[in-house]
């Protein structure tokens, strides 16, 4: 077993090269290369972990907007429905004054033109009365002779009137 | 390698010393360039190409960069699991453990022969697998001293443990930790040492078969190929274990070192 029988010769070889060749290793290698590797690798560790966290916070956020949006949403329509109630009541309001305005006006007028006509007839009437007298006057006098006054056709009228 | 029709399977394993260093030496030690140091050089190699794909450092990575920052996370995930969140300080020495080891166990399995290279594993050699679960074994030593001063020899009584039974419980625990270093290089040792054999051995079966007659060729010969093809896929999985338990063992007795128990 050379091992074992080459162990004089070639232990101090051995040892010597082994510690020159894993010391590189440790040196260059281990203690050298091998922590920026693994900070590589780290950093791409917390680049994504933060990226999901900003993606995360992202969602919160455009969760919280869109609740703020639905509140506001609510709110202005809310809002409208209220105006548009108000305004419905201030027309309604309106628009009965009106009528009511228009149907005083109307009442007067109603009124006005009322006692315009009964007035006229009231003048067409006496008139009538007027003529009347005069006429039973001339036929009186036409028939009888007789003058009869003016105080008699007028009452004699009035009574035939009366009677219809 | 074969010599007269003999085929030895250990031969796979000697050191042989390259380009003329063998009298090449420190303060006395002979520290020749060998097929093992040069195996060393090709794992260390290796990794280094591997990692430096992972060094894009782009947002979104590519297939490579992806392939290293997977091995890494997949070695910090394992310490977080076995030591917690202090674990992670260790990930440079596990992910230079793991992926060296697990580099020397699949470049020692390429088959390098059929273009008449040598292939060499390493880490079927106690002395390089040694040099490994002393550096471990010391760190947790020295993590565990570091951190919990001499209430670090608590980790030798289990929780519990009723006070007759402390002066027979603590050696017990005292040695099965002090074995740790080795069974944490032997583990690695044998395991790839064991798998080479078996494919060398089975190898020879096919070689010295043939050359016996057609009838063995196609008998003996193609059976053991067959075995081959699936204790080579065999082999590879253990060489990913091997690596994963060094490195999960590793863990384990940072875990102790980093929170007692």
């Amino acid at each position: 077993m050379p091992q074992i029988a080459q162990i004089a010769e070639t232990y101090a070889s051995q040892i010597f090269w082994m510690l020159l060749t894993f010391g590189f290793v440790f040196f260059v290698i281990g203690r050298g290369m091998v922590p920026k590797v693994q900070a590589t690798a780290d950093a791409r560790d917390a680049k994504i972990t933060g990226d999901l966290d900003a993606a995360k916070a992202a969602f919160a956020r455009a969760d919280e907007a869109e609740a703020d949006y639905r509140t506001r949403d609510a709110e202005s329509r809310a809002a409208a429905q209220a105006t548009l109630a108000r305004a419905k009541a201030e027309a309604a309001k309106a628009s009965e004054g009106q009528l009511a305005a228009a149907d005083a006006e109307i009442a007067t007028r109603i009124g006005a033109a009322e006692a315009r006509i009964q007035a006229a007839s009231q003048a067409a009437m006496a008139e009538i009365e007027t003529v009347a007298a005069e006429a039973a006057r001339d036929m009186v006098a036409r028939i009888s002779g007789v003058n009869a006054s003016d105080e008699a056709a007028r009452n004699a009228v009035k009574a035939a009137l009366a009677h219809g | 390698m074969a010599e007269s029709g003999k085929i030895d399977p250990m031969h796979q394993f000697a050191i042989e010393p390259l380009f003329g260093t063998d009298h090449l030496s420190l303060g006395g030690y002979n520290i020749a360039f060998t097929n093992s140091a040069l195996y060393m050089v090709a794992a260390a190699v290796v990794l280094w190409i591997f990692v430096i794909g992972g060094m894009k450092r782009e947002l979104v990575p590519g297939r490579w960069q992806m392939a290293v920052e997977y091995m890494t996370g997949f070695i910090k995930s394992l310490l977080i699991a076995n030591v917690g969140e202090g674990g992670k300080k260790y990930i440079p020495y596990v992910f230079s453990l793991f992926m060296f080891i697990l580099l020397a166990n699949l470049l020692g399995l390429l088959p390098l022969g059929l273009i008449g290279l040598h292939p060499f594993t390493f880490t079927s050699h106690f002395t390089a697998t040694g040099v490994l679960a002393i550096l471990s074994f010391s760190i947790v030593l020295i993590v565990g001293f570091w951190k919990h001063g001499l209430h670090f020899f608590s980790l030798f009584v289990p929780h519990g443990t009723p006070l007759p039974m402390i002066p027979v419980i603590f050696p017990i625990e005292l040695v099965s930790f002090m074995v740790r270093p080795f069974s944490l290089g032997l583990r690695l040792f044998v395991a790839m040492t064991a798998g080479h054999v078996l494919l060398k051995v089975l190898a020879g079966f096919v070689i010295n078969s043939s050359n016996a007659g057609v009838g063995y060729g196609l008998t003996v010969g193609s059976a053991s190929f067959i075995l081959m093809i699936g204790i080579s896929a065999l082999e590879v999985l253990v060489a990913v274990i091997q690596a994963y338990v060094f490195a999960l063992l590793t863990s384990v007795y940072l875990n102790d070192a980093e929170n007692l128990h």
